[in-house]
């Protein structure tokens, strides 16, 4: 009886030494398709599961190995696991019920649906070193060097210019110095057209017409900058302050296509567009740890290393990375206010967005480009004004405006009525 | 001679005084007491308040308005007893709900589960995010009261939409995620 419960465990080593050996040097023949397992694992795996980090469940790089080696379990037990873990967790199974109280009691979803075959896919490509990254790496330094190489050439170009420039300010000395020569040689008297001893200013202090021009230009232009100067004081066009956490709107809205009204919910109905909260970031950003390595690359364009930004915002919401949970120690991140109208004028988000419309954009600019957020419109009263008196109120499909867009545009005689002409510019509109 | 270094002068002046502009700080105002206000600003940052901050949280035991306060817990049994409810919004507006979801999930949903519920969104694509399910996934089998539990509370890696949706927009997008799932099982 000991001799037979002896052969068996022999075996059962053998069997997974076997195993083991298969996975590390052939894996991908005998053991499943990693690339099949890859679009598997993505599909179904990824939302709580990484290779070489935890996050909803546990890191899944050598899964296989990890359990059979530290664990004793078998290819057949992450099957059952895989395909029935709750049914797995209340037969009893120590090693279920261990891992579900290590994870929060988060239940794994069921996969019925997953064939052994799959799950062969998906564990050899858990086993397979991830390849891909290096690939990446120099793709990215690829990016960078023709980047440089076309900054050479435009050295090149701007070199040339400069140096054709000086040949030519070198000719032109050297022409009028032989003109000079030639002059004296022939005994002309340069000088003689001024008379000697008047400097120009005194012959133009002379001149009094000359005189009363030129003072009137002066009054005239410095007219035009003063006023230019005073009308600018108040308005912060182009105002682009430094935020505590670098947030690129370029990444985020442009690349990633994320609606505004995404993280600026409030902009839907309240006065406001709110700054969000972390807890917004956090709805990604707790997937999304580390930015992939081509976004790194462009960030190095502005000075900026997108992961250490991503550091300073688990900080402040505190969240540990390492544990996967907020700590609970919290710090309010003291973000700059761009946009702010004085205080004796009143702003609706949701009156423009929602009933209005109106385009985040036409207001706020190219957003989606800018790497760092900046006031992009005056915000002066002309600029609201004109806007009303130019666009269009769109009725169609609103029974508010029936019967004041008939009346109105009876009274306009128009087809289409303009904010303006829907009291649009009256004081107490904005005024209070 | 003199006038032109005067004017060199002149020209120095607005040069450092060009040079003063700063675009990472705000401009100066004619009268900032008319533009500053006097009451307190929603993000300000305030001495009487614990934190410091003028934007707070609602005091416990109370609800913003336009919430309902939600019962199930935020438990496996809390997400089994949602299972059973359904959609509180008259289905007689069904139409304008499912349109109004239909805009609400294209904000908030879309990104991640594509627009037509298949896990398919942008970031998706991206490889931003990975493991996003389709609403047809038999294992979930998702019902409009545990697409409502989810979007309260969050599962796994998705975030609460609470902070971003009220009680009603949250069961329009839900009545919009069942409109999904049927379309995709079809």
């Amino acid at each position: 009886m000991k001799k037979v419960t002896y052969r068996y465990h022999i075996s059962k080593v053998l069997v997974f030494s076997l195993a083991i050996l298969l996975l590390s040097s052939f894996s991908l023949v005998a053991q499943g398709d990693a690339g099949k397992g890859k679009a598997l694992f993505n599909q179904n795996c990824a939302a709580c599961h990484a290779l070489g980090r935890k996050m909803t469940g546990p890191a899944l790089a050598n899964v296989e190995t990890r359990l059979s080696e530290n664990e004793g379990l078998d290819r057949e037990w992450l099957y059952k696991w895989i395909k029935n873990s709750p049914g797995m967790i209340k037969s009893g199974d120590s090693y279920a019920n261990k891992i579900y109280a290590e994870y929060n009691q988060a239940a794994m979803t069921a996969f019925p649906t997953l064939s052994n075959e799959d799950i062969d896919n998906i564990l050899a490509y858990t086993a397979a070193a991830p390849a891909p990254v290096v690939a990446e790496v120099a793709a990215v330094s690829g990016v960078a060097d023709d980047s440089k190489s076309s900054g050479v050439s435009n050295e090149i170009v701007l070199g040339a210019l400069a140096l054709i420039f000086a040949l030519l300010v070198f000719m032109l000395v050297s022409v009028k110095k032989t003109l000079r020569r030639v002059l004296v040689a022939n005994s002309v008297d340069i000088e003689s057209e001024y008379p000697a001893g008047l400097p120009v200013w005194k012959a133009f202090a002379k001149n009094q017409f000359l005189v009363l021009v030129t003072v009137i230009l002066l009054l005239l232009g410095s007219a035009y900058f003063a006023y230019g100067w005073m009308m600018q004081v108040g308005v912060d066009q182009g105002y682009e302050p430094i935020q505590p956490i670098h947030y690129s709107h370029r990444i985020h809205a442009g690349d990633n296509k994320i609606e505004c009204k995404y993280c600026h919910s409030s902009a839907r109905k309240s006065k406001h567009s709110g700054i969000p909260s972390l807890n917004v970031c956090m709805n990604c950003h707790k997937s999304i740890y580390e930015v992939a390595p081509s976004t790194l690359a462009e960030g190095k364009q502005y000075g900026i290393d997108y992961n250490e930004e991503i550091d300073k915002l688990y900080a402040a919401v505190g969240w540990d990375e390492e544990e996967q949970k907020y700590t609970g120690e919290s710090e309010p991140v003291k973000w700059i206010r761009i946009h702010n109208l004085p205080d004796f004028a009143y702003f609706n988000h949701s009156q423009h967005v929602e009933v209005g419309q109106i385009e985040c954009q036409t207001c706020h600019g190219p957003v989606e480009e800018m790497e760092i957020m900046y006031q992009y419109s005056p915000l002066t009263m002309g600029w609201c004004v004109n806007c009303h008196r130019e666009t269009k109120v769109k009725t169609e499909g609103n029974a508010y405006y029936t019967k004041i867009h008939e009346e109105l545009s009876k009274k306009y005689g128009v087809e289409s009525l303009t904010a303006a002409q829907m009291g649009g510019l009256e004081c107490g509109k904005c005024h209070y | 001679m003199n006038s032109f270094k005067k004017l060199g002068v002149i020209c120095g002046l607005l040069g450092v005084l060009a040079s003063c502009h700063d675009k990472s700080k705000p401009n100066y105002q004619y009268m900032p007491n008319m533009y500053e206000p006097v009451s307190y600003e929603t993000y300000q940052e305030v001495a009487f308040l614990p934190d410091g901050i003028e934007a707070q949280l609602p005091p416990d035991h109370t609800v913003p308005r336009g919430w309902l306060p939600y019962a199930n817990e935020n438990s496996i049994e809390g997400k089994e007893l949602a299972r059973l409810m359904s959609s509180p919004l008259d289905s007689l507006k069904r139409e304008a709900n499912l349109t109004k979801g239909a805009e609400l999930y294209g904000i908030y949903c879309a990104i991640c589960h594509g627009s037509k519920g298949k896990g398919q969104g942008t970031l998706v694509k991206r490889e931003k995010i990975l493991g996003v399910p389709s609403y047809d996934d038999v294992a979930r089998n998702i019902t409009v009261g545990t697409t409502f539990h989810t979007i309260q509370y969050g599962l796994n890696s998705m975030g609460s939409y609470a902070s971003q949706m009220n009680t009603e927009e949250m069961w329009q997008v839900s009545e919009y995620v069942m409109q999904l799932k049927q379309d995709l099982t079809k």
